[in-house]
């Protein structure tokens, strides 16, 4: 049987470098049962038999946000052979907080004590063996960015996963609480596999789960809480609040033995000359826009511009290599349509959109990665509240821009149940790529004077994130818990490009594989819809399964203004991948390679739109029910189908109304 | 005693209670704002909420609202 070695820690504390420097390249990502936490695990390089299982970041181990929950349940009920807590040496005191509560669970740990270069740096003098005394448990001091002590550290870990528990809690606390903890022991019973210490603080702490899994007779419950009411009362204080200021108590008293701190400035720190410029009363909110219109202008303007031409070219390379592949082989037309405008089509779609979708995560992994975005939720925070939402739905919106499914994804860090799920909802009304052709095309087609047209967009997507937040933060689904902001502001690091890289790595292949998939299914369904007709027989565009689903979708959307079967059925295209819209528009005008600056393609929408109905259908595109890569995505991290389709149809019918009244108004102009 | 919202920028107090209830209350606690704790006011946002302060050497934002639950001397 192979053991596990399991990572816990704080966010912030290097986790994810460690992990990656543990692991290398053999990891894997899934997600815990029933919740939407990532679960990443990898193989221990240089030990065979040995896993590594990276536990989410977090700073107690209360059982309050999702990521608590999990690392608790993981290490009662899976037993990992060693612990391995990483823990931020410059930032020690909160840190060892975390460690206090895993050694109160009894837990086997080697604590990984991070970052000893900035240590050294700062002056500070950190006595690993008095520390790793004190704990009870071995303390090796690494630097997990250059790999310093890793190895040691390891062989350590290794050591103790074959090894039995022989340590005891190190902590005690004040003689009152001994004294209640004592009383409780008294009436309550021990639990097989839990530790009988850890067992009593909780019981003390009133913890609901463990509480239930005591089921204790309502007699012996009722004395309980007389017993802890009386010791609150005397401490003017709550249970839970006096056990925090106890280990914390007990983390000041040991450090004072340990460590001896340079007591360097905090006002000449790196990190605080950083943030006096960039969270400045005047310069902050200047500063942000100014990072994030370079961000844009290079990803989306520029650069990443430039290489969707790139790989337009490259996949009309393939495509006519393969034409003469099929020619030469003597394949049927089906056979040559399926390939080159299905298949190659299709990917080339999708793939087309891959390099500049992995330029934005590379800025914003970097901006994340060195502390930045946390400032950015910090500057935020303000406005966001202000419609039901935190600072920290920025950071999705703002990654939504790239592609709502990693945007929907990075939701993940919200705490709060209901802002997570408001934010889930609202972050594909922010304009994605893919949704940037239709626009570009309508805008060519219609508005080639009105350069607000495009970025109009932007401007609407915003609006109805603000209105929706204000709309739904009353119903009574969305009330639930007031959400709180408090939220670790990070020192300032340069992070290393191999954690950079990974990280763009996950979020694009994320993008890649679950985006790709589908668009590729649904460009194929397309091409099946408008070449055959309900026999299967191949025909034209006009008599296609396409043509009929699009009279019957026609009435329905002609108080919009897009009344005929051809914009009916691109509007519902729309909900297989939005770039589809322009590919199905191109098909329907006979344009084999559909690009926005097509002039056959222009007339062809001139032709079926007026200005009035091609902004409602801009508008439509914009709003209405993301696609299927999205729809997965939403349903994947509410973990519920009741919140999908109240999402959906929230997301359509507010699509509808607005291009309803932008075609009504707009017509009578 | 006055509240930490109150807490002018740039001072230096120290926690004589925290008023909050329930998971609010916890996270508090949890990251580290427990009674007797020195807490320096570093700055405001730049839009006048939330609060940046420093406490037990790292830096906190919280809201205004919250600390308004925040008793200290």
């Amino acid at each position: 049987m192979s053991k596990t070695l399991a990572l816990v820690g704080n966010p912030n504390s290097g986790k994810t470098t460690l992990f990656n420097n543990l692991t290398g390249s053999k990891q894997y990502v899934g997600n815990w049962p029933g919740v939407t936490v990532e679960r990443k695990g990898g193989k221990l390089k240089k030990h065979d038999g040995f896993e590594v299982m990276d536990l989410p970041g977090i700073y107690s181990l209360s059982p309050y946000s999702p990521e608590e929950v999990i690392t608790r349940n993981y290490l009662l009920e899976e037993n990992p052979d060693v612990i391995v807590n990483i823990v931020d040496g410059s930032n020690l005191e909160r840190n060892l907080y975390l460690t206090m509560q895993l050694l109160e669970m009894g837990c086997k740990v080697v604590v990984a004590l991070n970052m000893m270069d900035l240590v050294r740096a700062n002056g500070d003098v950190l006595d690993t063996e008095l520390l790793s005394k004190e704990l009870g448990c071995p303390v090796v001091p690494i630097t997990a960015t250059s790999g310093e002590g890793v190895e040691q550290l390891v062989a350590r870990a290794v050591q103790i996963a074959q090894t039995q528990c022989d340590r005891k809690d190190p902590n005690s606390f004040s003689e009152e609480v001994e004294r209640v903890l004592q009383e409780i022991g008294e009436m309550v019973a021990p639990m097989p596999h839990i530790e009988r210490r850890w067992q009593l603080v909780k019981v003390l702490e009133r913890d609901g789960q463990l509480l239930e899994k005591l089921k204790l007779s309502q007699g012996v419950f009722d004395k309980l809480e007389v017993l802890i009411t009386r010791f609150e009362q005397q401490a003017d204080d709550d249970a839970a609040s006096i056990i925090a200021s106890g280990r914390y108590q007990k983390i000041d008293s040991m450090l004072r033995s340990c460590y001896k701190s340079a007591n360097v400035d905090y006002a000449n720190t790196v990190s605080e000359k950083i943030d006096r410029i960039v969270t400045n009363r005047v310069l902050g909110l200047p500063i942000f826009l100014g990072i994030m219109w370079a961000v844009y202008y290079i990803c989306i303007q520029t650069l990443g511009d430039e290489t969707i031409g790139w790989m337009e070219e490259l996949f009309e390379g393939i495509s006519e290599y393969a034409g003469a592949l099929l020619e030469a082989a003597g394949a049927s037309e089906v056979m040559s349509g399926l390939v080159l405008d299905g298949i190659i089509g299709g990917v080339g779609a999708v793939l087309g959109f891959v390099p500049q979708i992995c330029l934005l995560f590379l800025f914003l992994s970097f901006l994340e990665d060195c502390g930045y975005m946390a400032r950015v939720a910090f500057i935020m925070d303000r406005i966001f509240r202000q419609f039901g939402l935190s600072g920290k739905s920025f950071i999705p919106m703002l990654i939504g821009t790239g592609c709502s499914v990693p945007g929907i994804m990075a939701a993940r860090t919200i705490e709060n149940e209901r802002d997570r799920k408001l934010t889930i909802m609202l972050t594909p009304f922010i304009p994605c790529n893919a949704k940037l052709p239709v626009f570009a095309l309508f805008a060519a087609a219609f508005f080639p004077e009105q350069s607000w047209v495009g970025p109009s967009m932007y401007l609407w997507g915003i609006v109805m994130v603000v209105v929706s937040g204000i709309l739904l933060k009353k119903p009574k689904a969305f009330a639930g818990e007031p959400a709180n902001f408090v939220m670790e502001l990070p020192a300032y690091h340069w992070p290393r490009a191999k954690d950079i890289l990974i990280h763009t790595w996950e979020r694009a292949r994320g993008f890649i594989v679950k985006a790709g998939t589908i668009i590729f299914l649904a460009s194929g369904l397309v091409w099946l819809l408008q070449s055959f007709d309900f026999s299967f027989e191949m025909v034209d565009a006009q008599d296609s399964m396409m043509a009929v689903i699009g009279h019957y979708l026609a009435p329905v959307f002609a108080p919009l203004g897009f009344d005929s079967w051809q914009t009916a059925f691109a509007a519902i295209t729309g909900f297989l991948a939005k770039e589809v819209v322009v590919s199905t528009f191109g098909i329907l005008a006979g344009v084999a390679e559909a690009t926005e600056e097509d002039p056959t393609l222009i007339t062809t929408i001139q032709s079926m739109f007026t200005p009035a109905s091609a902004y409602a259908f801009m508008i439509f595109t914009l709003l209405a029910s993301p696609c299927f890569a999205a729809i997965g995505a939403i349903r994947r991290e509410m973990g519920s189908w009741h919140w999908t389709f109240f999402a959906l149809l929230y997301q359509t019918g507010l699509a509808y109304c607005m291009a309803l009244l932008i075609y009504q108004i707009g017509s009578r102009m | 005693m006055m509240t930490l919202k109150e807490v002018p920028i740039g001072s230096t107090v120290t926690i004589k209670k925290v008023c909050a209830t329930g998971p609010l209350k916890r996270r508090i606690v949890d990251m580290g704002l427990t009674k007797g704790t020195p807490v320096t006011v570093r700055r405001v946002a730049p839009l006048g909420d939330p609060l940046e302060v420093t406490v037990r050497s790292y830096e906190l934002s919280l809201r205004k609202a919250d600390a308004q639950n925040i008793l200290v001397e």
